[in-house]
């Protein structure tokens, strides 16, 4: 019988190695998968690229995480936001390298690595420095930038219904990226709100497939999130 | 000389966007530009992280913590919405299907150059968030910003200082003080004057030259 569903936060962290690659999902708190960071911060693995779309704030998960000194590098859309104190203070010691990346391209670039694109042209970008440095051509008259695949390690994904074959929804707009970050890496871990029976979930409505998950762990957000 | 007042400048926008169009706002100015859309002129708002039918900001008792907008201020979901995730959203942007955005900045150019995502190269911080992708794959991208920077700088500008967001992408700015037009090959065409400026008044705002039709 396949059972993804695993009991314990350690059993969901067990195997995250240092120097891993680490997808974090959600779109500022919504669909940020809050409880798993907890879980790494607490399984300790260190020398990390993590991959979000905000640079974390506050003091707590991402932001820990990297005042820990446990992240390597960072690669995000937007770093600075409210709040998006640790960030700053370690990126003006030096002690965070940061790749900034348009949003739509951060998003594509997992895409494709799930689907086995290795790299791929858009004009996002073009005639900006974030173009500096990458390969141009142009296709019917028009210039675009090639982008590599970002593939990862680990995705720590945030999911409304979970069931024990992997498969995930998620609620309103807490989907944002925790769909395309489930295809992009090799260990994808979710927490859910709800742990579903075996096709309760309707077929039709999955958002992620199981194929794209390897552990589910039931997490109670609490009454704001219900 | 008094111009457009933040909220007179967003519903001089809202007047131009016709039903059907789906429409981006970035942050800021732009996104008060959804409060002067008549319900009943049906406009589709589309949030980069994954909403199309976008909904003005809910009841301070009915706030669904699971429903934001690419501020992450609350908002709601218009009948005939949808959610869909981060690489469908941008398709829908960098595929060409979005309309319109409108989009704030620090400085707009002659030549349709817009910069508002970097002060300098080094900035300490930059960030870019959906700008470029808007930028680069809108239908239409149109500008709304104070015509000047708070000590009179100027942000209409023969070409942008700051780091770009996207070369020759800007077709309209609205500003405090009116409308201009970005017309290639000729540069800003003022298409409408706010109430009580003169054309002399706006042009001394202004780093670049303005013509008329």
């Amino acid at each position: 019988m396949i059972n993804k569903i695993v009991q314990s936060m350690a059993d969901a962290m067990a195997g995250i190695k240092d120097g891993s690659t680490v997808l974090i999902g959600g779109f500022g708190a919504v669909g940020q998968p809050d409880q798993l960071i907890e879980g790494l911060i607490e399984q300790g693995a260190t020398d990390l690229t993590c991959v979000a779309n905000n640079a974390g704030t506050g003091r707590v998960g991402l932001a820990r995480l990297m005042e820990l000194g446990r992240v390597r590098k960072i690669i995000c859309s937007f770093p600075r936001s409210a709040g998006s104190v640790v960030f700053e203070e370690l990126y003006r010691q030096g002690k965070l390298e940061l790749e900034i990346v348009p949003q739509g391209t951060m998003a594509e670039r997992m895409r494709a690595a799930g689907a086995g694109v290795p790299a791929f042209f858009t004009a996002t970008s073009v005639g900006t420095i974030l173009a500096n440095g990458k390969e141009q051509r142009e296709f019917n008259g028009r210039t675009y930038v090639m982008e590599h695949a970002l593939k990862a390690d680990v995705a720590l994904v945030e999911a409304w219904e979970g069931d024990r074959w992997g498969n995930l929804t998620y609620r309103s707009s807490g989907r944002n990226f925790n769909p395309v970050m489930a295809m992009a890496a090799d260990m994808t871990i979710a927490q859910v709100s709800h742990i579903r029976e075996l096709g309760e979930i309707v077929p039709e409505n999955v958002h992620t497939p199981g194929i794209f998950v390897k552990r589910v762990l039931h997490i109670d957000r609490g009454p704001a999130w219900a | 000389m008094t111009g457009f007042d933040r909220k007179q400048m967003a519903a001089r926008v809202a007047e131009d966007i016709p039903e059907g169009w789906f429409v981006n706002l970035g942050i800021g100015i732009p996104t008060m530009i959804a409060n002067y859309v008549p319900l009943e002129r049906e406009v589709i708002l589309h949030s980069e992280n994954g909403i199309l039918g976008m909904g003005p900001a809910p009841a301070p008792d009915k706030v669904d913590p699971w429903l934001v907008n690419a501020g992450k201020q609350a908002v709601t979901l218009r009948p005939g919405g949808s959610y869909f995730h981060h690489a469908d959203s941008f398709a829908m942007i960098r595929g060409g299907h979005i309309d319109l955005c409108v989009l704030g900045a620090f400085e707009v150019a002659a030549n349709g150059d817009i910069a508002n995502w970097a002060t300098s190269e080094n900035d300490s911080a930059p960030a870019v968030g959906g700008a470029m992708d808007l930028g680069a794959g809108a239908k239409r991208l149109w500008v709304v910003m104070e015509h000047t920077t708070k000590d009179g700088g100027h942000k209409i500008v023969e070409r942008c200082s700051y780091p770009l967001t996207t070369p020759g992408a800007v077709s309209r700015v609205y500003t405090n003080l009116g409308v201009l037009d970005v017309v290639q090959g000729k540069g800003f065409v003022v298409r409408d004057l706010a109430p009580g400026v003169t054309l002399e008044q706006m042009q001394a705002a202004s780093g670049a030259p303005l013509h008329t039709n």
